[in-house]
């Protein structure tokens, strides 16, 4: 049987209560208003590499099916749409299945719109909210913003924008990773998720802030695509010591692109053999009356924990991880 | 043959891996927030030992390999094979020297050891982490020194050579951890 007691320290505890105080103030001296959507929702995410919770809603004479967020992105947005102006949201989040050194399916996440903020202005908030909230157990930690294609290049001489099979399988084969070519066959995006996992992640220098933007756009998720180079998507991506903290985009505004992704995700999870899912109608309606011109990003706050803990692992800074819950 | 999903991975588990028998070390998850979900498995192939790393699509599948362990008594050699018996069944094993490898040199007749078996075929034998042994061969050391400093080479009952303290004589019995070959101490009487 499991143990009652916690998994983490009282003093993870502590650090934890000092990291959400320290960011509502961060977001209370911003005026960043801070919101709440349901956890329990009508509809999910149509992503096919997320796999989430579904619940029995008991309305006697009814049921319904409900499903716990992967993200609360889609009513955020509404808000937003509303006119709510730029806001923040600290939730649960649930991804079924991810259970792991660093991942634990219910996980706590920050997530915050700027309205009127280009990319760049948001990616300079992020690393001034960790270097805030980082400060005690790191000190002043440098920062980097890098091109994503950039920093491919320079760690394995690849161009990700620019895919050449023969290239990136001689490159996976020389690093130990013979396995790739099977794996990723010749899907762009695989080897990519790949490469940058197992080789760009690692090679990452330690206590500096990445802010990798300009992802390429196979698969830009809710990201606008760049409007001067139609091969990037507006997003980032926030790392330290190699460590995935946060997913930032210029959000897509556009109902109707936003709709034919949605149509490709379900499309694409049909020829996978996954579970349908249905569009989020309610959310789709509201880029139809009008999104104003934000950028967008969430961060895993349990993760920014176990850096401000010097823990490595999720489990170290979780009251009671999935295995005790 | 019953099959495994990335996800039933944990340490311990016997799984087949390029026509061998392995076992699972670490299973560590990599997911990228938006992207594809990778298992990176640290797995020792149970037939030469060594340590690999091996990635995996989240939710793909291996065949489970039918390897258990069970605790035998070594019984003897006869040059070239070294025979084993399970006590509660008098079931023999036989086992060639890949399997038996550096392992046998810890056991003398009559020990008790673990044998690991592939669809019941001797795999490898694991000696208990700690045996008692004597010496039959060492050089005389100094009378007095009983500080356990510097150290001499002293060979064993069953051949094998350790490093001993100064003090201990031929006839003696010793204890040793087999897990790093090294001398714990005397073992009186």
């Amino acid at each position: 049987m499991a143990d009652w007691r916690p998994a983490c320290g009282l003093q993870q505890l502590r650090i934890r209560a000092q990291l959400l105080a320290e960011t509502r103030r961060f977001f209370a001296d911003r005026q960043v208003l801070e919101v709440e959507t349901p956890l329990l929702c009508r509809a999910t995410g149509t992503d096919p590499q997320l796999d989430f919770f579904t619940t029995a809603y008991h309305a006697a004479p009814y049921r319904r099916t409900l499903f716990l967020q992967t993200s609360p992105e889609f009513a955020m947005k509404r808000l937003l749409a509303a006119g709510s102006g730029s806001i923040y949201q600290i939730c649960k989040a649930f991804r079924n299945g991810e259970s792991g050194r660093l991942h634990n399916p219910e996980f706590t996440l920050l997530e915050w719109y700027r309205v009127g903020y280009e990319l760049p202005a948001l990616m300079a908030e992020v690393a001034l909210l960790l270097q805030t909230l980082l400060a005690p157990a790191c000190g002043e930690l440098a920062v980097r913003p890098v091109g994503y294609r950039q920093l491919f290049l320079e760690t394995t001489g690849l161009d990700a924008l620019q895919f050449g099979l023969a290239d990136y399988r001689r490159y996976a084969r020389e690093s130990g990773f013979a396995e790739a070519a099977d794996l990723c066959g010749d899907e762009p995006g695989l080897w990519l998720d790949f490469i940058f996992s197992h080789c760009v992640q690692p090679a990452m220098a330690g206590n500096l802030i990445y802010l990798v933007h300009d992802y390429p756009a196979i698969q830009p998720s809710l990201a606008r695509i760049n409007s001067r180079d139609p091969r990037l998507a507006e997003r980032f991506e926030v790392f330290i010591n190699g460590i995935e903290l946060g997913n930032g985009f210029f959000e897509l505004a556009d109902a109707l692109e936003q709709e034919s992704r949605f149509d490709a995700e379900i499309a694409c999870r049909r020829r996978q053999g996954l579970a349908d899912v249905e569009k989020d109608g309610l959310f789709l309606a509201a880029l139809q009356a009008g999104l104003p011109a934000c950028s967008g990003v969430a961060i895993g706050l349990d993760r920014v924990l176990m850096l401000a803990a010097g823990v490595a692992e999720i489990g170290g800074v979780l009251a009671f991880p999935v295995a005790n819950a | 043959m019953a099959i495994y999903s990335t996800n039933e991975f944990k340490g311990g588990l016997k799984i087949m891996l390029d026509n061998d028998p392995c076992s699972i070390i670490e299973n560590e998850f990599v997911k990228p927030g938006k992207g594809q979900a990778f298992n990176r498995v640290k797995i020792r192939n149970l037939k030469t030992g060594r340590v690999i790393e091996r990635t995996f699509k989240s939710g793909d599948t291996v065949e489970s390999a039918d390897v258990i362990d069970v605790e035998m008594q070594y019984l003897y050699s006869d040059g070239e094979f070294w025979h084993f018996m399970v006590p509660e069944t008098f079931e023999q094993y036989q086992a060639d020297k890949n399997a038996v490898a550096e392992a046998i040199k810890w056991l003398k007749e009559q020990d008790i050891c673990t044998m690991t078996l592939w669809n019941d075929a001797p795999l490898s034998i694991t000696p208990p982490n700690f045996v008692e042994l004597a010496i039959t061969e060492t050089d005389p050391g100094l009378k007095g020194d009983t500080s356990g400093g510097g150290g001499k080479p002293a060979t064993l009952e069953t051949g094998a050579v350790v490093r001993v303290p100064l003090f201990i004589q031929i006839g003696e019995v010793i204890k040793v951890d087999t897990r790093v070959g090294e001398y714990v101490s005397r073992v009186k009487d």
